[in-house]
């Protein structure tokens, strides 16, 4: 009879009660720093160089002329704007992962009124064209998933996940439609010589002088308050949070369960698809099948990393594009493959989401170990 | 060999601060029937979790057959010959019956030859007299067969152990009749069953010794020959039953809610309820019986909204007389409508109240949508949170402190707190003291109590007799979704009462 | 009409049949490896990254082989290639199963983490292969690349028709299939699969039924992630020959993904599904239509899994629904 040897088990894990901040925070830093050392290791392994400097070349990289700290900081502004618009609906805990598509139908949006309208519109009208019609394509585009999740509780992770794939295709039927020379495939720059519809060319940089993302970073940055104060101040947010804990308690509290579902997967959908206005007029001027790259997938880890605290998210947004263009750069510098950043940010996800298991849990050694309580 | 299956010695767990078992010892001889008695919260569950190695006691010693163990994990709890069948069964409701009771275990080979399975399982169920389809998917089948592949499940794996966690709560009486027959045939054939229950009858009619827990504690042990329904309450409780609950006379009762051959049926169409008619009157206390899942908590959230019926339900303001058909709306509609009620459910956090909120936030269950701006109201909930705090002594580090993480009665104190703060005309509350300690329990009934004086119409659903009839002015009691009987709380007996529960079927 | 026949004629002839199959393959691998992993109650989104893993583990194993090598033997190559396949595909699946199993992080953020880590992996391993051991050029492994390539016998070009149909694909195409039946031989006839099946749907009852979880997921990961990381294998090897292209393997991770729901987790109807969906890929090139309105027929395997999830949410068949318990974690003593 083997179990009815007595042994001790060797370690048990028992639910943490709270924890200060300053642990958690302490957890955190930890787990960045471990990441960042097997990330030194890694490189230095491949490079063979000091990852001393490796990581000065990284700042370098991200920060290190004026050009790419803005590259940098526009970039981190995108991430964070994809991260504040799937939080509301991720709150609620609909697993919205098709930030992707709603981005690329918003940015279609922009690219289409930009095209049709360039010419004859007023800059003003252009412009709110332009968003109306990216907010509602990736309300839409959100809405259509939330519908069957609220009616018939469809899986919304393996629904909007595949919205994604049929955006990209759509993206790709236009960029033949709209493309620049025939057979290319690609749309090319928009309105190259009217520069209608370009943020950094519109009437509103005359005010703010030749930093061409300053908008882009003003915009977002309002976005963050605006979200933050939505999420914990308004009663849609309130109704969010409920509906996020108990769907019983949302009734109960006589919360139209499926109306808040629509209401706020619609909202989601909708900032993305602003996000696409953001790319589309704001920096790329084009549009093409990896306008959202990926950033829809990251933004869900710094949502869910920032416990959906909007201004948590400026940093962890930061963070991780820092280290990608970081990255990006010791690349080219070694002559390595750009995808570098990647497997650099994946390394580092890694290590920050192992770490919060330190922070929710507590492990006792031996059976009769004391808890510290 | 020894004469004991099992010993506990000195056992204790603890969740985060509280203490679930605190240095409790047991023993259960072979071919005995023990009742492990105890009000809820008692411990019953968590002590008989780590036999069944759900959990992990945090000290103690577990003997079996006199040789000292551990218990890590079910394997190991069946290995020993331990089993457990648990209120909510731990069937897979996607297999069958065979599947489900051949589940985890080692065959002779690693491929189910389902022939040989079904002829093994048919040996046992035949020798016990069990009536089981092996084939019957677990969705498809009635509580009281779930609760027969449990068992044979267990006995199937050689159980010589068997731990029933409230085995009747859902049973009929001819279920349960037929549940102890069997378990008296196990007892025959030298195997040790612990069943844990709250209900004295059943204690006295089926068990050969009796364990107490109290409050986590171990109280004692006494013969079942020996022991009476009221000394066994006595070790219960704790002390004398004479509860001395206050009931104040009913002042000009007035018609507050008439309900008109309600009938409501559950997600799988059978009628939860079947054309209940009684009045609530403001005023007075309308108590409300049964066994559980005889249609109490479709009741309440019908007339709450919550839940689809058919028939009436006409509520009348007291003051004005004004009158509203509830049928139909939802919870927003009611509220909409004028119709003040309020409501305290079963299952708290998991409806009425938010757990990862503070109090402020639960407060705003009911309140958010006050006022014109989309912006939240922040200072009323805080106010009243501090006002309930301090009324009725919730112990919380903060008000903002979220309320998943307090205590039961704290966190009763808070829902009950925020649904009198609405001033209700009607105030329906679901095994109101459920978990709490005595104490809580009586300023709950002392809140309960001055609403009613305020003229408000309280339906009380519990499940303690006792407190049914001291605190009451009325009883309705359900039975299978049917009114049994409304009786006169200060004229019946519990006898009464009890039989009107187990009323099945007859002329009801 | 005549656009009609064109189709007809396309879609009903060999080489279509061939094609699709060769895309499929891929995705059946896939598919086959996330639904033991889904059956654990684990939603690995870290898939597509583990077959880009898998992949490039093979690929370099191989390589590493062949260059040390005068005369390379193919079939050792191929002992290489599915030996580091299978070990990097293994580090995808354990990455995951750690962090979500023992260590409880959230299944959907560390699965798609870990498509970005994988996918990046892939690439970066790919495109910086030469660099990174000195050697020079692009990584290529053409004697194992012929090898995995290498028809049946006889039977592939001595039987017509019927050989080209079932006969003219590497081997890799038959162990798919294989593992396909095995793994839905294993669910429904045997204990471990049993086992497996209420570890999905029931954590917490097949925990009181002695079945240890975690060692049941982990093992459901772990080989699901080397059955997808195959897949990868099969795209380097067999489809582009022994070669790496920067995100050639592009969204077929995710498809593969999307199978699983068309096939209602069961392996045997990803086989077919897999074939389909194949069909579906490469539908648009048998279509007389303008370039564009291609790309509008590529949505065609998306929109069908959207498709097959309405239908099977709105006929709540019970047998057909996803694991019930797939994305919790489990954690025994949770009160």
């Amino acid at each position: 009879m083997e179990a009815n040897k007595h042994k001790e088990p060797f370690v048990r894990i028992v639910k943490r009660d709270r924890i200060p901040l300053w642990i958690a925070l302490l957890i955190r830093l930890a787990a960045i720093l471990l990441s960042l050392v097997v990330c030194a290791l890694l490189i230095y392994l491949i490079t063979h160089s000091n990852p001393i400097q490796v990581y000065r070349s990284m700042v370098d990289g991200a920060v290190g002329t004026g050009r790419r700290t803005w590259n940098t900081l526009r970039d981190t502004m995108i991430l964070l704007a994809i991260a504040l618009a799937i939080t509301p609906a991720f709150k609620m805990r609909f697993w919205n992962i098709g930030a992707e598509g709603q981005i690329l139908v918003g940015g279609i949006a922009t690219a289409a009124v930009m095209r049709c309208c360039g010419d004859s519109l007023p800059t003003a009208l252009l412009f709110l064209a332009m968003i109306a019609a990216s907010l509602a394509a990736g309300l839409i585009w959100g809405l259509i998933p939330a519908v069957f999740k609220a009616h018939w509780n469809t899986n919304e992770t393996l629904f909007t996940l595949m919205m994604n794939y049929i955006a990209i295709q759509l993206t790709a039927f236009f960029s033949i439609v709209w493309e620049a020379k025939k057979g290319s495939g690609t749309i090319g720059t928009i309105n190259q010589k009217t520069q209608a519809g370009w943020i950094s060319t519109s009437f509103l940089s005359d005010i703010f002088g030749n930093f061409n993302y300053s908008i882009n970073l003003i915009i977002v940055l309002s976005i963050t308050v605006a979200m933050f104060i939505y999420l914990k101040y308004t009663k849609h947010g309130y109704e969010i949070a409920v509906v996020g804990n108990s769907e019983n308690t949302a009734r109960y509290a006589g919360i139209n369960v499926k109306r808040a579902i629509m209401r706020t997967v619609a909202l989601s959908g909708a900032i993305c698809g602003f996000t696409g206005f953001l790319l589309v007029s704001g920096s790329s001027h084009t549009i093409s099948t990896s306008t959202a790259g990926g950033r829809g997938f990251t933004a869900i880890i710094v949502s869910w990393l920032a416990k959906f605290n909007p201004f948590v998210m400026i940093l962890i947004s930061f963070f991780l594009v820092f280290m990608g263009n970081g990255a990006t750069q010791i690349a080219s510098e070694f002559q390595l493959n750009e995808s570098a950043s990647e497997v650099i940010i994946g390394i580092i996800l890694f290590f920050i989401l192992g770490s919060e298991f330190f922070i929710n849990f507590r492990l006792i050694f031996g059976k009769h170990g004391k808890e510290a309580r | 060999m020894t004469e004991n299956a099992i010993e506990l010695k000195g056992i204790c767990k603890y969740f985060g601060i509280v203490a679930a078992n605190e240095d409790v010892s047991l023993t259960v001889r072979k071919g005995e029937i023990l009742s492990l008695l105890g009000e809820n919260g008692s411990g019953k569950t968590t002590l008989m979790n780590m036999l069944s190695g759900i959990y992990y006691p945090d000290s103690g010693q577990i003997f079996v057959d006199g040789k000292e163990v551990t218990i890590r994990s079910p394997k190991d709890a069946y290995a020993l010959g331990i089993g457990m069948i648990h209120q909510h069964f731990k069937l897979i409701d996607l297999f069958t019956a065979a599947e489900n009771i051949i589940l985890g275990m080692d065959g002779k080979s690693p491929v189910i030859n389902m022939k040989e399975v079904l002829e093994d399982i048919s040996k046992l169920t035949d020798r016990y007299g069990f009536q089981l389809d092996l084939n019957k998917k677990v969705y498809d089948m009635s509580v009281s067969e779930k609760q027969t592949v449990e068992i044979v499940k267990m006995l199937y794996r050689g159980a010589n152990l068997l731990i029933l966690d409230e085995p009747t709560a859902v049973l009929t009486p001819q279920e349960t009749d037929h549940l102890f027959e069997v378990l008296r045939k196990m007892r025959e054939d030298g195997k040790a069953i612990i069943i844990i229950t709250h209900k004295l009858h059943e204690v006295l009619a089926i068990s050969d010794r009796v364990s107490i827990l109290r409050k986590g504690r171990y109280i004692g042990t006494v013969d079942t020959k020996d022991a009476t329904a009221l000394s066994l309450t006595e070790m219960m409780v704790g002390e004398k039953v004479a509860l001395n609950i206050d009931r104040p006379e009913p002042k000009h009762p007035k018609k507050c809610l008439e309900v008109k051959n309600l009938t409501c049926r559950n997600k799988y169409g059978v009628k939860a309820l079947d054309s209940v008619s009684f009045t609530a009157m403001g005023g007075e206390i309308l108590g409300i019986a049964g066994i559980a899942g005889s249609g109490q908590k479709e009741l309440l959230e019908t007339i709450a909204g919550l839940q689809d019926g058919e028939g009436s339900i006409l509520f009348t303001d007291p003051d004005s007389g004004k009158e509203e058909e509830l049928i139909g709306m939802d919870p927003l509609k009611i509220q909409k409508m004028g119709v003040s009620l309020a409501f305290v459910p079963e299952d708290r956090l998991g409806m009425g109240l938010v757990g990862d909120m503070g109090m402020p936030g639960n407060m705003m269950v009911r309140s958010y949508r006050s006022g014109h701006s989309a912006l939240l109201e922040q200072k009323k909930p805080r106010e009243l949170s501090e006002q309930i705090k301090n009324d009725l002594g919730v112990i919380t580090p903060s008000i903002h402190y979220p309320v998943r993480r307090l205590s039961g009665g704290n966190v009763q104190k808070i829902l009950v707190g925020r649904e009198i703060a609405n001033t209700p005309k009607l105030l329906m509350t679901a095994y109101a003291v459920r978990g709490l300690d005595i104490n809580t329990s009586y300023s709950i009934y002392h809140l309960l109590n001055e609403q009613k004086e305020q003229g408000v119409a309280v339906i009380y659903v519990g499940e303690d007799l006792d407190v049914l009839l001291e605190l009451s002015d009325r009883i309705l009691v359900l039975c299978g979704g049917k009114i049994s009987g409304i009786v006169d709380a200060r004229t019946t007996t519990k006898e009464e009462v009890g039989l009107l529960m187990t009323k099945h079927g007859e002329e009801a | 009409m005549s656009f009609l026949w064109s189709v007809f004629k396309g879609i009903f002839s060999v080489t279509f049949v061939q094609k699709a199959i060769t895309q499929g393959v891929p995705m059946l691998f896939g598919a086959t490896g996330e639904i033991i992993t889904e059956k654990s109650g684990n939603l690995n989104l870290g898939i597509p990254g583990i077959m880009y893993m898998g992949a490039i583990g093979g690929l370099a194993g191989a390589f590493l082989y062949e260059n040390g090598n005068e005369a390379p033997n193919g079939f050792l190559g191929i002992l290489c290639a599915i030996f580091f396949c299978l070990l990097f595909s293994l580090l995808g699946a354990m990455i995951y199963s750690v962090l979500t199993i023992t260590l409880r992080a959230n299944q959907n953020v560390t699965g798609l983490a870990l498509t970005t880590f994988g996918v990046g992996f892939g690439n970066f391993l790919g495109g910086s292969f030469s660099k990174i051991t000195g050697t020079a050029g692009q990584i290529t492994v053409y004697n194992t690349g012929q090898a995995f390539r290498a028809k049946i016998p006889y039977l592939s070009d001595h039987l017509g028709i019927v050989g080209s149909l079932f006969f003219s694909y590497g081997f890799l195409t038959y162990l798919s299939i294989i593992i396909a039946l095995l793994a839905t031989w294993f669910l429904l006839r045997t204990r471990a699969g049993l086992n497996l099946r209420a570890v999905g749907e029931n954590a917490a009852a097949a925990d009181a039924a002695s079945i240890n979880v975690t060692k049941y997921k982990y093992l459901a990961t772990c080989i699901g992630g080397m059955i997808s990381g195959l897949g990868g294998l099969y795209f380097v090897m067999e489809y582009l020959g022994g070669t790496w292209q920067n995100n050639g393997f592009g969204d077929r991770g995710w498809l593969a993904v999307a199978l699983v729901i068309f096939a209602l987790w069961k392996p045997a109807r990803a086989i077919w599904g897999s074939f389909l969906f194949g069909g579906l890929y490469i539908l648009f090139a048998y279509v007389p239509l303008s370039q564009s309105m291609q790309e509008i027929f590529k949505m065609l395997p998306y929109a069908v899994t959207i498709l097959v999830l309405v239908i099977s949410s709105l006929q709540r068949k019970k047998e057909n629904q996803p694991p019930a318990s797939l994305g919790l974690p489990y954690f025994r003593e949770e009160r």
